[in-house]
């Protein structure tokens, strides 16, 4: 069973027909992109799974199970955390509290220890960093901040919005690298990307989104074999 | 080219001042503040104000010569003050001859003949050149002024302070001195006059407090030495005296004070009352209401409704039992205007609850509901707490009897709102720490974030507006019962935005801050009778200010302030923190 399916999903803004029926899934343990222009749907596609958006008609389920019925903070307590797009970190808040602020949901005070632990690790600049200020921080490391915060909710599944968005090329190897090793740590990842290029390399698999709907998906190899993918997408001819 | 360059900028500094001056004029506010003095036969507070326009307009002319010369010539520096004076004169002496032949007053009310006297120095038109001395030698000296070394500098600004602060509250500090007995009531009489200083008050403050500036500067360090030496049990119980003073001076204060200086009190400690509440919708979470004044008149009317003996009193329970009813009606009535405005954000919130406050004023003074609530004519007979025996606690006779004590005059109601104060102050803080404090803060951060991270928007929202309006209700309930009839027309949109404007002055999300705010926007007003009649003036001054000058608040929160000062934040070395 997969861990998230997205079936004929169409999600309006008003009369804005944002999402044109798409249908993705997700197995446990993928890395799955959703590539895609600018206002092609992406951010759409993770605010609906999330519940911060309603299907009007399809749904998403998540092991199996309806998520509509779920408020877009029952969602997170099942298992689904998201990245924002713009990182959404809190600016006047240490890192420390940041992430504090990521185990919201839970009260189990020693295993948010360990996942700080565990955020730090991954992070080390985050651990040296950890009583500054978030709102001084780089925009690398605010995204860093930002992923650390959703891990906090010990999520079975990532949603990534475009996490490479402004950052030097240096630093968007580096994260995604530390996606490859959360992932490798067991969480499944669904990573939002314009940056095809970086994010067919670490996928398994991925979908490509155009004015809210899916004109192709295939393994992340093969997309980027793809001439149609190449000259849209990776800026080849 | 240099040389015109600085004396046409003192000009143009002149010209400014003396454009505040006329100001100062037409507001009203020389001819009302010359009925109180600075020192009393020397100075009125009222040509202080025109006096500090042009001391401080010479003594700003001064300070841009400098920096135009690039260098401290004492006589340039004293022509520019010169100067700027001047032309500070000239434009006041031009107002006087102007409004003394065209009649102003169909348009400025304020420009009355006493006011034309009082700028001539009581000679009429002919006395217009005194105007010109008078403002060349304030020029002047506020030119000589900046050539003064800082440290003869400071004592005499200090010294200016005191006397302002001393005239000022003059009537408060003669107040409470004159009720006690023998040496104090004498020095009372000694050091202020009716209205402001004696002369000799006057120049005791001044060499005083120069006296006190001069040591303080040299012996600062010793003290602080001595502190700091201090093992850490002594610190402990410095601090501990400090406290216990402090006690001592609050319960003290009413008794020696009079009711007058009582009642303030208690009406700046239901500000405070509001003024945490609306910090927990605003400052808390970010939800700006311009309606508050609402949950303060449900408090209000509930404790209206439950104690008034008069034809509207529904029930006549206590005072005791009365209070937290009134505060879980204003609660529950808090989640009713909850609920319809969730969904709205930032500045359509704000009209949101506007409305809802407009609303429930007119509802209160409607003849609509007048069978209830006394329409305009509003309800009378709110019967006064009693302490007393345990049946007395419940049930009330009508009218009542109070067999124990009666907490009826204002220095009595005095600590019902000063302990109301503190523990809701205690009770804001234990939030602020709490879970649902840190929910509030992510989603005045951002909401969309706060969801993602699995905070309960609705819930937190609404226990938001829930505890904001427990906090006015019970700000409500201790006003009804201190005045003893509340009457709709009080619950006007002004108390709202007082509110919100003692929050941002004294700094959004800080509990200090909210004291702080209160003490200066309602509190200043309050004792000094004459300032009153400018209060919007003053507040719009000062929300101008704090904006300008200090943006986070006068007494910040340490997230704004962080926010505001991330530039310079130096990253903080990390801790051995867990
Ligand atoms: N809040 C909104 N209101 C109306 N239209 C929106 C809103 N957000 C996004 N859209 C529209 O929906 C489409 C998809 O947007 P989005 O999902 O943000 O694109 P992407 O993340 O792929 O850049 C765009 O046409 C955009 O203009
Ligand atoms: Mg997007």
């Amino acid at each position: 069973m997969s861990i998230l399916n997205i079936n004929n999903v169409h999600t309006y803004y008003g009369n804005i027909h944002a999402l044109k029926g798409i249908t993705i899934n997700v197995e446990k343990g993928e890395i799955v992109t959703l590539i895609g222009g600018n206002g092609a749907g992406k951010t759409t596609t993770l605010k609906t799974i999330s519940g911060l958006l309603q299907p009007r008609e399809g749904n998403v389920l998540y092991n199996g199970e309806n998520l509509g019925k779920y408020k877009a903070h029952e969602i997170v307590y099942k298992g689904i955390s998201m990245v924002p797009e713009g990182r959404g970190i809190f600016t006047s808040l240490t890192i420390t509290e940041n992430l504090e602020m990521g185990a919201y949901s839970r009260d189990d005070t020693q295993g948010i220890k360990d996942d700080m632990e565990r955020v730090f690790t991954l992070f080390p600049r985050l651990k040296e960093r950890r009583n500054q200020v978030a709102g001084t921080l780089s925009g690398g490391e605010q995204q860093m901040l930002a992923t650390g915060r959703a891990l906090m909710t010990r999520p079975s599944i990532l949603l990534m919005d475009e996490p490479s968005m402004g950052l030097a090329p240096v630093l968007v190897e580096l994260i995604f690298d530390t996606i490859q090793q959360i992932n490798q740590q067991g969480t499944t990842i669904l990573l939002v990307e314009q940056n095809a290029h970086m994010a067919l390399s670490v996928a398994h698999r991925g979908y490509v989104l155009q004015t809210g709907e899916i004109i192709t998906s295939d393994t992340a190899d093969n997309l980027r074999n793809d001439p149609a993918v190449q000259k849209a997408y990776l800026g080849m001819e | 080219m240099k040389k015109e360059n600085f004396i046409w900028n003192s000009i143009k500094i002149g010209l400014v001042a003396g454009a505040i001056g006329i100001f100062l004029c037409l507001v009203g506010m020389v001819e009302i503040f010359s009925k109180r003095d600075v020192v009393k036969d020397v100075i009125s507070l009222g040509m202080f104000l025109l006096l500090a326009t042009s001391v401080l307009a010479g003594f700003i002319a001064s300070r841009r010569t400098s920096d135009l010369l690039e260098g401290n010539k004492a006589v340039s520096n004293l022509l520019a003050g010169t100067f700027a004076g001047l032309f500070t004169g000239i434009v006041l002496a031009l107002f006087v001859l102007f409004s003394s032949q065209v009649n102003l007053r169909a348009v400025f009310l304020n420009v009355t003949p006493a006011l034309l006297e009082l700028l001539t120095f009581g000679q009429g038109t002919d006395g217009v050149w005194q105007i010109l001395v008078f403002g060349t030698v304030a020029g002047l000296v506020g030119g000589a002024f900046l050539l003064l070394s800082p440290s003869i500098r400071k004592p005499i600004v200090n010294a200016v302070m005191v006397i302002i602060f001393m005239a000022l509250f003059s009537s408060l500090f003669r107040v409470i001195m004159v009720n006690q007995s023998g040496g104090i009531e004498k020095a009372a009489k000694y050091l202020f006059s009716q209205t402001g200083l004696t002369a000799n008050g006057g120049l005791i403050f001044f060499f005083g407090t120069i006296l006190v500036s001069v040591l303080r500067s040299s012996q600062a360090g010793k003290v602080q030495n001595l502190v700091d030496k201090l093992p850490q049990k002594g610190k402990l119980s410095l601090r501990v005296a400090s406290i216990i003073l402090l006690a001592y001076v609050v319960i003290m204060l009413p008794n020696a004070a009079g009711p007058f200086i009582a009642q303030v009190v208690v009406i700046i400690s239901l500000y405070i009352l509001m003024g945490l509440g609306l910090n927990i919708e605003i400052g808390f979470a970010g939800l700006l209401d311009l309606g508050f004044v609402a949950f303060y008149a449900i408090g209000a009317y509930t404790v209206g409704l439950l104690t008034s003996y008069g034809e509207f009193g529904l029930q006549h329970v206590s005072f005791w039992v009365a209070v937290p009813i009134a505060v879980l009606v204003a609660m529950l009535f808090g989640g009713l205007l909850g609920v319809p405005v969730l969904g709205v954000r930032g500045d359509y919130l704000a009209i949101a609850t506007l409305g809802f406050g407009e609303i429930v004023r007119l509802l209160a003074g409607s003849d609509f509901m007048a069978k209830y609530l006394g329409g305009p004519r509003g309800i009378i007979g709110i019967q006064k707490p009693c302490i007393g025996t345990l049946g007395e606690f419940v049930a009330v006779d009508v009218p009542r009897v109070c067999n124990g004590i009666e907490l009826g005059k204002p220095q009595e109601i005095y600590f019902i709102a000063i302990a109301s104060a503190l523990l809701i102050a205690f009770f804001s803080y234990r939030l602020r720490e709490s879970r649902l404090g840190r929910a509030w803060m992510a989603i005045r951060e951002d909401e969309d974030v706060a969801e993602a991270l699995g905070i309960k928007l609705v819930q937190a929202k609404l226990l938001a507006y829930m505890l904001g309006a427990a906090f006015a209700g019970l700000g409500g309930a201790i006003f009804a019962t201190l005045v003893g009839s509340i009457f709709a027309s009080s619950m006007q949109l002004i108390v709202s935005i007082n509110v919100v404007a003692l929050i941002i002055v004294g700094g959004m999300g800080s509990i200090p801050g909210v004291v702080v705010g209160a003490i200066a926007l309602i509190g200043l007003p309050e004792l000094l009778r004459e300032v009153s009649e400018f209060r919007f003036l003053l507040y719009g001054a000062a929300l101008v200010t704090v904006m300008i000058a200090k943006p986070e608040g006068l007494w910040p929160s340490q997230n704004i302030r962080r926010e505001l000062h991330r530039e310079e934040a130096a990253p903080i070395p990390s801790e051995t923190t867990s």
